[in-house]
């Protein structure tokens, strides 16, 4: 570098080999699918940063809720999480309704709407959010194995469906959101009991929707309506009857046969704290396990 | 002695990816949030040159790509930091004299870096991000990242200044 007093070159080969290397990790992991030889490593990472996630989480909560001090008493501030809490409850359960009478209709209805009450939930905060720059919807949620929680159950919170876990780790999960362009989740009007495939698109934010892509493309879904989970076998990924959104406009395709609709999540992404993993009945962890009804009121008291 | 600056390196890059995703995560503009790894890089590149840099962005690109929230194929960010640390690092002559140059650094670095991964995202299909999505966010983490740059730059240099091997000017 001082030789001369001309800039010595740097030498190509690191570069090279590095760059190597990085090709080397990304076809490891590309080729490699669903068993990716890369997958140890990531969970080893996992273990060790998502305890610093949720140490660092947990420190820098009174600072990033500062502004909130400024904007009311710490009083006046409980009591308005707690009604609003309860008020985000009273209209889950106002916007399900329709649904449960359609299901009371059928003959096996009493049966599912008894079983949908019935989840086991573990609570759980969100410790840290994945970047827009990433372009993939995923948080970090400080519960994991140790809790209970594996992957393919369902996540949801107050206001209605999260997402799922797609990794869980000892102390730590990953959760897909729905909004995520990758997350599909089949999804039921609660009007007309249609099913389809809601997809997310990749936005958080307020502008954050999902598209619905009806089976029955006669079906006409209306302004308003409400979607709520279909359900898989075993309750995984989803289980059935959790509200996800409501219909904000729709669409006809010429070229597609099935009609799609534009959904806006119940869910605000941006501001997710509080969130409940839909677990088996009478798991054992590390945490309380709430059942639906109880799991509530602990949230609203919170 | 050298253990003893490799485990502070290591530190220093984890503290990097973990304040990514906690602390900035609730400072975030539209889900943007600053690039405090390729802070580190770019601080790097500018006093101890390309090839530590490289070397130190291949690490701290792949914990990046290995740290829990992240759902993308690894090695992603590990290619983008390799090639941001590499070119901070050769204009680092022009760039360690003035703040602004360093700024400029800064801006250029993480422009390069976020199309790098963005770019890698499309051929990969992981996931298939549109050009104009990709446009929609790299203008805003680049100013995230220059708005960043008087907290973090002057610190991470004056570390890495600190941490090099008193050696004899060669």
């Amino acid at each position: 570098m001082r030789h001369h007093g001309r800039p010595q070159r740097p030498s190509r080969t690191v570069l090279v080999l590095l760059l190597l290397a990085s090709f080397t990790v990304i076809t490891l992991d590309v080729r490699g699918g669903d068993h990716s030889p890369v997958d140890p490593a990531r969970s080893l990472v996992g273990e060790v940063l998502g305890p610093l996630e949720s140490g660092t989480a947990a420190a820098v909560r009174p600072f990033t809720s500062v502004p909130d001090f400024f904007r009311t008493t710490s009083g006046l501030r409980a009591d308005v999480a707690r009604l609003k809490a309860q008020n985000a409850q009273l209209r889950g359960r106002l916007e399900t309704s329709t649904v449960d009478r359609n299901r009371a209709a059928e003959l096996d209805g009493l049966l599912a709407t008894s079983r949908t009450s019935g989840y086991a939930l573990v609570p759980a905060r969100v410790v840290a959010m994945g970047p827009a720059q990433a372009f993939s919807r995923t948080v970090t949620i400080d519960a994991g194995r140790a809790e209970g929680v594996y992957p393919d159950q369902t996540v949801l919170n107050n206001d209605g469906l999260v997402g799922r876990v797609i990794r869980s780790d000892r102390s730590t999960a990953t959760v897909l959101l729905v909004v995520d362009r990758e997350s599909v989740v089949g999804g039921r009007l609660g009007s007309s009991m249609e099913v389809g495939f809601l997809r997310g698109r990749g936005e958080t934010g307020d502008t954050g929707r999902l598209d619905l892509d009806l089976v029955d493309s006669s079906a006409a879904p209306t302004r308003g309506d409400v979607v709520v989970t279909w359900g898989s076998r075993n309750g995984a990924p989803y289980v059935a009857g959790i509200p996800i959104g409501r219909v904000a406009s729709v669409y006809a395709s010429p070229r597609q046969l099935s009609r799609r609709a534009v959904i806006v999540p119940f869910v605000d992404f941006t501001s997710l704290d509080l969130v409940g993993v839909v677990v088996a009945q009478g798991t054992h962890g590390d945490r309380t396990v709430l059942d639906a009804g109880r799991a509530t009121t602990g949230k609203a008291a919170r | 002695m050298s253990l003893v600056r490799a485990l502070c390196l290591t530190a220093l890059m984890v503290v990097a990816a973990v304040l990514q995703v906690t602390l900035f995560a609730s400072l975030s503009f539209d889900g943007v949030v600053p690039d405090v790894a390729l802070l580190v890089v770019v601080a790097a590149a500018l006093v101890r040159g390309p090839e530590f840099a490289a070397g130190l962005g291949f690490l701290g690109g792949l914990l990046v790509d290995l740290a829990p929230p992240v759902d993308h194929v690894a090695g992603r960010w590990a290619l983008a930091l390799v090639v941001v640390g590499y070119l901070a690092g050769r204009v680092r002559h022009d760039a360690g004299t003035s703040a602004v140059a360093a700024v400029v650094t800064v801006a250029a670095s993480s422009f390069v870096g976020t199309s790098i991964y963005a770019l890698s995202g499309m051929l990969l299909h992981d996931p298939a991000v549109s050009v104009g999505e990709a446009l929609g966010v790299i203008p805003l983490s680049v100013l995230y990242d220059v708005a960043l740059t008087p907290f973090v730059l002057p610190v991470t240099m004056k570390l890495f200044r600190r941490l090099q091997p008193h050696e004899v000017a060669y």
